[in-house]
């Protein structure tokens, strides 16, 4: 700082530092400005496709609305007829918790399963990691057309029960049998999840098993103790993923209403008897097939406030379970 | 270092036993997720008078289904489409996605923190919220019917490949940036002769995670464009050719539904490492 010698005539320093303050400010404003350029993508895009339509969202939920005319005020009439006058919300509320109940527990349990298998082959292990993972890269709407012909009456699935005398249910034509059906499904496209379970039972230090072991503990209490707390974040992840994912089901269940049964008719929504009618699949028969669009949006809003908190209970709820290493949670 | 003493046999027996066993289920769980495949293969080549029938076995094997599938159905048409939203729709992200990450992370100014809690809010938004009023600006604008509410949203910004770059763009040297701001470089030089060389493998990473979700989205063109069946994607036709033949044909629709598979996997098998990168680039691991 000192090395800089004053030449004579210099400007006086405070004239100085005001100038170079100036200059700095300048300077911050121009880069601000650079980076406001640079957000200004995702700044159109936020409050166009977000902002405004949360606000118009909510905003419709309590009116009329069918696009044609303009929305007209009914106060909280479109929660009320949701709540009490409405029994296919409530059916497809029940279809919901279902998957959920069920889907998101095997899921969890079937990729821990497969991705300890994986941990335990030592030859093979990566063209075993592929077949496992391969179900998961079909397209969706491949997959559940390829589950209809296997679960077909005639199907080559019930062709295997009937070699061993088991009863062949009809599957996607049976309304009980529909959701099964749906289970099998998920269970085939586990492999996302399974990946991301052998990368924490991979990463389980041995050390912690020989301690185990030293104390005697079976392979039962070496699973419960050592194996499930360390790989618990991953399956709180997978729970809260699973469950946020069962709210927005649809796709699977309206293909397979759509082609559900061989006619070639247009079969609708939650087909057959509404046993595969989910809560989006509600909301998309409400709105964009019915256009009862300010209902569709009020159904929107309770599936956003249901996803919220149900994630903030499972997060509340996490605490008591799932371990991190390194004690800060 | 310890001498490896000869194991005894019968610790090498119930060694070899232990390794079959594993073997055995996971060649037993291999057959149980390549199964499916197999009928689903077997069934596209079969005429479909069998295919309706008990038989699993095609006989004879009809390769034309592949064929049939091309002109029973404007399947060309659909493919077209599917490419068109998939591509550009990557197109779109990467495009917007570059620059927003970059004054996300590697610029100093106010309301960074804020704009990354706002991107990373819509990354958990569950898209349903937000249909109801795009769908209404859409039928204002005439776009429904099209591919345009499929594709132009996404030229601004995605909230995954923002995080994702964002993340990547935060592992490169400041230094960098800096050497090359010494060097009298705007920030648009910056990112494009520093950063962007330097996060290709991020950007394929973003540019094919978005191709696959658009490749296999059903749920968007079913909803914008599931009304003019000149705009359907595969996914959206694939689902109705049951009722545009007045009846199944299995064979075909199981034809169909690995012809819209198979780029999938190829691109798959191609791009493993990419994808692998990719994950782990969004930190969701232990």
């Amino acid at each position: 700082m000192a090395t800089v010698a004053e030449r004579p005539g210099a400007v006086p320093e405070q004239v100085r530092l005001a100038e170079r303050r100036r200059r700095r400010r300048r300077s911050a404003l121009r880069r601000q400005g650079i980076a406001l350029l640079f957000m200004s993508p995702w700044i159109i895009g936020f409050s166009a496709f977000y902002v405004y339509p949360m606000a118009a969202s909510l905003y419709f939920s309590f009116t009329r609305y069918d696009i044609l005319s303009d929305p007209v005020w009914v106060g909280l009439s479109n929660y009320q007829f949701m709540f009490t006058g409405d029994g296919l919300f409530w059916q497809s509320v029940r279809n919901t918790l279902w998957i959920i109940a069920f889907l998101v527990p095997l899921q969890v349990a079937f990729g821990i399963g497969s991705a300890i298998v994986l941990t335990r082959v030592k030859r093979g292990l990566s063209l075993y990691r592929t077949i496992f993972f391969l179900p998961t890269m079909v397209p969706l709407v491949a997959a559940a057309l390829g589950w209809l012909f296997l679960l077909n009456p005639a199907g080559p699935i019930n062709r295997f029960l009937h070699l061993f005398h088991l009863p062949e249910p009809l599957w996607f034509y049976d309304p009980h049998w529909t959701k099964p059906g749906l289970l099998l499904l998920g269970l085939w496209m586990v492999g996302q999840t399974m990946i991301l379970f052998l990368a924490a039972l991979l990463d389980v230090p041995s050390h912690l098993y020989e301690a185990a072991e030293i104390e005697g503990a079976g392979p039962w209490q070496r699973f419960r103790h050592v194996t499930l707390p360390m790989i618990s974040p991953v399956i709180f992840f997978s729970v809260v993923i699973g469950v946020i994912n069962g709210f927005k089901y649809f796709t699977e269940a309206f293909v397979i209403s759509q082609s559900g049964d061989q006619t070639g008719l247009d079969n609708p929504i939650g087909y057959p008897q509404d046993s595969l009618r989910f809560f989006t699949s509600h909301l998309y028969q409400q709105g964009f097939e019915a256009f009862h669009m300010g209902y569709a949006a009020a159904l929107s809003w309770i599936l956003f406030v249901v996803i919220m908190a149900c994630t903030l209970v499972l997060i509340r709820g996490s605490r008591r379970w799932v371990h991190y290493q390194g004690g800060f949670r | 270092m310890t001498r490896r003493r000869p194991v005894p046999p019968a610790i090498r027996r119930r060694r070899l036993l232990l390794s079959v066993a594993n073997h055995s289920v996971a060649i037993a769980l291999s057959i149980a997720f390549l199964v499916p495949f197999v009928f689903i293969l077997a069934t596209s080549l079969m005429t479909n008078e069998q295919a309706l029938s008990q038989s699993l076995w095609p006989h004879p094997f009809r390769w034309s289904n592949f064929h049939d599938v091309f002109t029973a159905f404007p399947f060309l048409r659909y493919t077209l489409n599917s490419f068109t939203y998939a591509v550009l729709a990557t197109v779109g992200v990467v495009l917007s996605g570059v620059p927003v990450a970059y004054a996300l992370s590697r610029m100093r100014w106010r309301g960074r923190q804020a704009a990354f809690v706002l991107v990373l809010s819509t990354l958990m938004l569950p898209p349903q919220v937000t249909i109801v009023p795009l769908y209404v600006i859409f039928v204002r604008l005439h776009w429904i019917g099209t591919l345009k509410p499929l594709i132009i949203p996404l030229f601004f910004g995605d909230a995954f490949t923002i995080f994702l770059l964002r993340q990547f763009f935060m592992t490169i040297p400041q230094e960098l940036s800096d050497a090359a701001r010494v060097d009298g470089a705007s920030e648009l030089q910056i990112l494009l002769r520093v950063i962007v060389p330097l996060a290709k493998p991020a950007i394929a990473a973003v540019a094919l995670f978005q191709f696959l979700y658009s490749w296999n989205d059903f749920f968007n063109p079913l909803l914008y464009a599931g009304n003019n069946p000149d705009s359907w994607t595969l996914a959206v036709a694939l689902t109705q050719l049951t009722t545009l033949s007045r009846g199944v044909l299995w064979n075909l629709q199981m034809a169909g539904a690995l012809l819209f598979t198979l780029p999938v996997i190829i691109l798959f098998f191609f791009a493993q490492k990419v994808f692998v990168q990719g994950v782990t680039l969004t930190g969701v691991k232990g």
